[in-house]
């Protein structure tokens, strides 16, 4: 674990996000990724989580556009993204207009910046 | 002991609802109580009579205490579990085991919420409970909570298997055309396909038409033992069995967005009841999104995975349609205060005592009842309802 390592893993993650990093955890006892970052693996029950850089690609698995008024910003994506070590994480998908986001599309992630706290956001994977 | 030893052991013999639709000036605490006595009358029994007590709500931690001293009872017997909207039939099995085993003889499972009308409403709270119950690995990119989460759902499950908008909007239009003919449904007015088809998008595939209504009311029943209920005022409607399943919270932590926990919870129930799904005169299912019915229908084996759409094709779960789905017109259509299960309850009782009129399933002997819980079916109860003659 680089940086900081106090906490637990929620706030590890989300101090792992602030410095630009995406980390996900994988059972060091049953070889899982696990994504929620969590203190006992959901899978076998260890406590041996480590955390690991994962490929960054993944596969838009659903989407959906949230409709909000052009005033308060228009509308938006929303979609679950599975990783290619198989975990699954709600995200949005930018570079294009979310109605243009579709299941089955390959998506790459980035931290992006939002008001000094770190989070992960998609992009096409062929986007320049 | 198992839930087959439970069969037919325990009945509902009260319901009662109150401040459907709109309830200005009340509380939700004022609802609930008319809708509890509405029910403990109809039982021919009094609320002192009430040693069990069955409640849940989503603005407050500690609800039962709220409602024991408004209605003024001292139960022995509480659940105040709340998985979200199936809670009011997922409280079935423990009051079924508790009243089997004696420790108390009537328990009321009630209900009330004036979201709708009251000043700290359905926006107020939705805004509080970010804070006092973080999702913070999906809050920071703004789902429109639940609608969005059951979009992706429904998302999914038209992406595997061919679901369609007409689909979703069947569902949509069937549950009308039964509120039509249910004085007590709130959203009455004529309403068509196209219309469902053109109306405004909430959370893409869903549009206005396939979200439930916001609503007040309130909803109570009555469960005492089968050798007791003979002696009481209505015919009892025996409760065959309840199963619930939890799989999840969030929808980002389902494992198949297509499958909902009514997989385990409806074969655990049809299994203690001795039953299946060919053997119901009825479903009464949460609908809080039209993609609720249709993977209502096909976890609970009335048709295969990815069918349910075809299945409720050309008004087939609407009157005169082959299969009563949702006969008081559903959380669509007929009243949706945030949590639904306790009405679904209710409908299947009137049904199976014949007093639904207009809408009454001519010769209903038998009853599925579907709970769904939390922002993405998270829970999911189900209950096989029966007259004394599936006994």
């Amino acid at each position: 674990m680089q940086g900081n390592d106090k906490g637990g893993a929620e706030a590890r993650y989300q101090a792992q996000l602030n410095e630009g990093r995406f980390l996900i955890q994988r059972c060091s006892d049953c070889n899982h990724h696990v994504f929620f970052p969590r203190v006992v693996c959901p899978h076998c029950g260890s406590a041996a989580l480590a955390w690991v850089e994962p490929k960054g690609t993944g596969v838009v698995y659903s989407t959906t556009t949230v409709r909000r008024k052009p005033d308060l910003g228009g509308d938006y994506d929303v979609s679950l993204v599975e990783l290619d070590e198989g975990v699954r994480m709600m995200s949005r998908v930018d570079g294009v207009p979310p109605t243009d986001v579709k299941i089955g599309m390959r998506v790459r992630a980035k931290v992006v910046d939002d008001k000094g706290v770190g989070m992960v956001v998609f992009t096409a994977e062929d986007a320049k | 002991m198992s839930l087959k030893d439970l069969r037919g052991k325990i009945a509902i013999v009260g319901v009662g609802t109150a401040g459907c639709g709109e309830a200005h000036g009340m509380s939700d605490l004022e609802i609930l109580t008319q809708a509890a006595k509405a029910a403990v009358e109809d039982a021919g029994l009094a609320m002192k009579d009430m040693d069990g007590l069955c409640t849940a709500n989503l603005n407050s931690a500690m609800w039962p205490l709220n409602v024991v001293e408004g209605l003024g009872v001292r139960p022995k017997f509480v659940d105040g579990t709340n998985v979200g909207g199936a809670a009011f039939v997922a409280h079935q099995l423990p009051a079924m085991l508790a009243l089997n085993a004696g420790l108390c003889d009537a328990v009321l499972v009630c209900y009330g919420s004036t979201q709708r009308t009251a000043t700290f409403g359905r926006k107020e709270r939705s805004a509080a409970r970010i804070l006092l119950d973080p999702d913070p690995f999906q809050t920071p990119y703004k789902p429109f909570n639940p609608p969005s989460s059951y979009a992706l759902i429904a998302a999914r499950h038209m992406h595997q298997y061919g679901t369609t908008r007409r689909h979703l909007a069947e569902v949509a239009v069937a549950a009308r055309k039964w509120a039509q003919l249910n004085p007590e449904a709130f959203a009455r007015d004529p309403l068509d396909i196209d219309t469902v088809l053109k109306a405004r998008m909430i959370s893409d595939p869903l549009t206005a038409y396939d979200c439930c209504l916001v609503t007040d009311g309130a909803a109570a029943y009555v469960m005492t033992r089968a050798d007791r209920a003979k002696e009481l005022r209505k015919t009892p409607v025996y409760i065959l069995s309840n199963a619930t399943a939890v799989w999840h919270r969030s929808v980002s932590s389902m494992r198949d967005l297509t499958v909902t926990p009514s997989k385990d919870s409806g074969e655990r129930a049809f299994a203690a009841a001795g039953l299946g799904p060919k053997d119901m005169h009825m479903l009464q299912t949460y609908d809080a999104f039209s993609i609720n019915t249709i993977l209502a229908l096909e976890d609970l084996g009335f048709c295969g995975k990815g069918e349910g759409g075809a299945f409720v094709e050309n008004g087939a779960i609407a009157p005169g349609g082959k299969f009563p789905v949702n006969t008081n017109g559903g959380g669509l259509s007929c009243v949706h205060p945030n949590m639904y299960g306790a009405f679904i309850t209710i409908e299947a009782v009137r049904q199976l005592r014949g007093e639904c009129g207009e809408r009454q399933v001519k010769g209903a002997k038998t009853a599925v009842v579907n709970g769904n819980g939390g922002n993405s079916a998270s829970c999911q109860s189900t209950s096989v309802l029966a007259t004394a003659d599936a006994l």
